[in-house]
């Protein structure tokens, strides 16, 4: 296998600028290891004759100045592609052929990628471990049997296993931080606004955000830079001038104040988690930070209000499946309710059910103040927390997830086991706020974990910096082996 | 909070999605331990804080009232499951 590809998307970036190597001849390198690699499930759809005829017209006509010229790049089967299949991993949109574009993936197009291939993804990207996907389990490629996280699992085994050189994802409680921490990769949860929501099929509408995942945090600045920006078509775009993620990228964190969230030291969280972030505080510490205790009193109440907020908005956005305009339809039924019925019975899964039965009942007459108010009012409890620690420290550092990888199977029949996996991300998304998880260990199964630094709104820049001057200090090396070859 | 079937049978009516009676048992046991798990919030007195309506400091935008797109009407029955040349296709609604 070629050395090529085990490279970062920066390193990729140089050589093909450099004339080292040809759009085309990289592409068939990646082209050859997908074929190679069924076993992990990451990709759902693949599009080679389109990749490669792109990378020959590009490779005629090179625009070195793009910042991603001619690389192709796999995505989550979330954004809508125009002419390619799109199904957020469900059996109602198997056959979805998207007529538009996704506004982040135009974006990418725009500055010169090529789409690869379309990754699997948990069933409207609702859940942690990629399982609830109608076209199966993704596997890890750190070890045989383990789940890659999720929901953006496809994307995170894809870029780990080296099957893309970078991708994007969604996260709407912890979909990219979760699998990114899984993988030993990175993975950026923008502020609230940033990347344009137009053409990603919807789950939650004022929590989700789509976001890099990379193999390093110069990688991930490439992204953002490239993903990022002000959109007319989503009306919760933020108008803003577009930043220079990567140029302004510095290891320079002197004097910024790192503040530690005494809530997140979470009960029955496995010691190696807790040394972990014990090492992340001294490798600031020694870069010349300062290390400040704070307080988030109202973090134990996220997931509880996240499990209210999240399948409210679900059960309103998936409301347009009824096999009416597009997706599945049931052959069964007499009239026309009858036919939503059975279509959005055999069109979604188990969990996306659970999920959309959950928000109607916590909106249904009679239960919506007990419910929805009481979360939307503790949600602003959980940003106010946010807001006044954010007049004393510049970011916040946290573990990403409260364990390592697990196994095919561990958490499926237990969906509160399954949920407290996003527990120390899924505040984030209730607050808007940006948060990147950066590798920072092995546990002693030699599978990788992360730390997550969270940010001011629009501060991205910063918790890149932090997470870059970290990486450098890490010395963090995820051994993957390619068993699946 | 306690969901038993007859709960799920009403739910499941309101988002129109039929239930196999097999099924509910388990995701009546299912929601059941969700719901516990959310009513930790009751332990909140929030009767004087404001619900968090938008998560951006700004009000939305509002656009201009101009038609910017159009004549999609091909695109947009490309994926109809039933459908004749201009028309998306329903079971009959009446007799």
């Amino acid at each position: 296998m070629s050395e090529i590809i085990k490279k970062n998307l920066s390193e990729i970036i140089d050589l093909l600028k450099k004339k080292e190597i040809k759009s085309e001849e990289l592409t068939n390198l990646y082209i050859d290891k997908v074929n190679k690699s069924k076993k992990l499930n990451s990709y759902i759809t693949t599009c080679f004759e389109h990749t490669i005829q792109k990378s020959k017209e590009f490779d005629k006509k090179p625009n070195l100045n793009s910042l991603l010229p001619g690389v192709p790049l796999a995505v989550k089967d979330l954004f809508c592609t125009n002419g390619f299949k799109t199904t957020a991993g469900s059996k109602m949109l198997e056959n979805f052929i998207p007529q538009y574009e996704s506004t982040v993936t135009e974006n990418l197009w725009k500055e010169g990628a090529i789409l690869l291939g379309k990754l699997n993804c948990d069933e409207y990207a609702m859940g942690s471990s990629n399982e609830t996907s109608y076209f199966g389990n993704v596997i890890n490629p750190i070890a045989k049997n383990t789940v890659p996280g999720g929901s953006s699992g496809g994307s995170a085994s894809a870029l780990a296993a080296g099957l893309t050189p970078a991708t994007i994802g969604t996260d709407t409680g912890g979909s990219i931080r979760q699998p990114a921490s899984f993988t030993g990769t990175v993975g950026l949860k923008p502020t609230y606004g940033l990347c344009s929501r137009w053409g990603i099929v919807a789950f939650a509408s004022s929590l989700d955000q789509a976001g890099p995942m990379t193999k390093s945090v110069k990688d991930c600045s490439i992204m953002l830079e490239a993903m990022a920006g002000f959109d007319k078509k989503d009306s919760t775009s933020i108008e803003k001038k577009k930043e220079n993620y990567s140029k302004n990228l510095k290891t320079d964190i002197k004097g910024l104040k790192i503040g530690i969230p005494k809530e997140y030291r979470v009960e029955n969280m496995p010691k190696e988690i807790d040394e972990l972030w014990n090492k992340g505080k001294s490798i600031l510490k020694d870069l010349g930070a300062d290390i400040i205790d704070i307080s988030l009193p109202h973090t134990k109440y996220a997931l509880p209000t996240y499990y209210i907020v999240a399948p409210a908005e679900a059960s309103s956005n998936l409301a347009r499946y009824d096999g009416v305009k597009y997706g599945y339809r049931s052959s069964k039924g007499n009239d026309l309710i009858e036919m939503y019925e059975n279509t959005r019975s055999e069109g979604f899964g188990d969990e996306v059910k659970r999920r959309i039965l959950i928000g109607t009942y916590v909106l249904s007459s009679g239960y919506y103040d007990a419910y929805y108010l009481k979360a939307q009012k503790v949600r602003q409890l959980i940003k106010k927390d946010f807001d006044e620690n954010f007049g004393k420290v510049d970011a916040i550092l946290t573990p990403s997830t409260p364990s390592s990888a697990f196994k095919i199977g561990e958490k499926t029949n237990d969906p509160i086991s399954m949920y407290l996996n996003d527990i120390f991300t899924v505040p984030i998304n209730l607050a808007g706020l940006p948060a990147i998880s950066v590798p920072a260990g092995l546990d002693k199964k030699g599978y990788p974990l992360g730390l997550q630094l969270i940010g001011k709104t629009l501060d991205e820049q910063n918790i890149l910096n932090v997470a870059y001057a970290f990486e450098k200090n890490c010395n963090f090396k995820n051994e993957i082996k390619n068993w699946w070859l | 909070m306690s969901i038993d079937k007859d709960k799920i049978k009403h739910i499941s009516k309101l988002a129109r999605i039929s239930i196999d009676s097999k099924k509910s048992d388990s995701l009546a046991k299912d929601l059941t331990s969700i719901f516990k798990f959310i009513e930790k919030l009751n332990e909140l007195n929030t009767d004087k804080i404001e619900p968090l309506s938008s998560i951006l400091n700004t009000p939305l935008r509002s656009r201009e009232d101009k038609i910017d797109d159009g004549k999609i009407r091909d695109k947009i029955l490309e994926n109809s499951p039933k459908k004749n040349e201009e028309f998306f296709v329903v079971p009959k609604v009446i007799e």
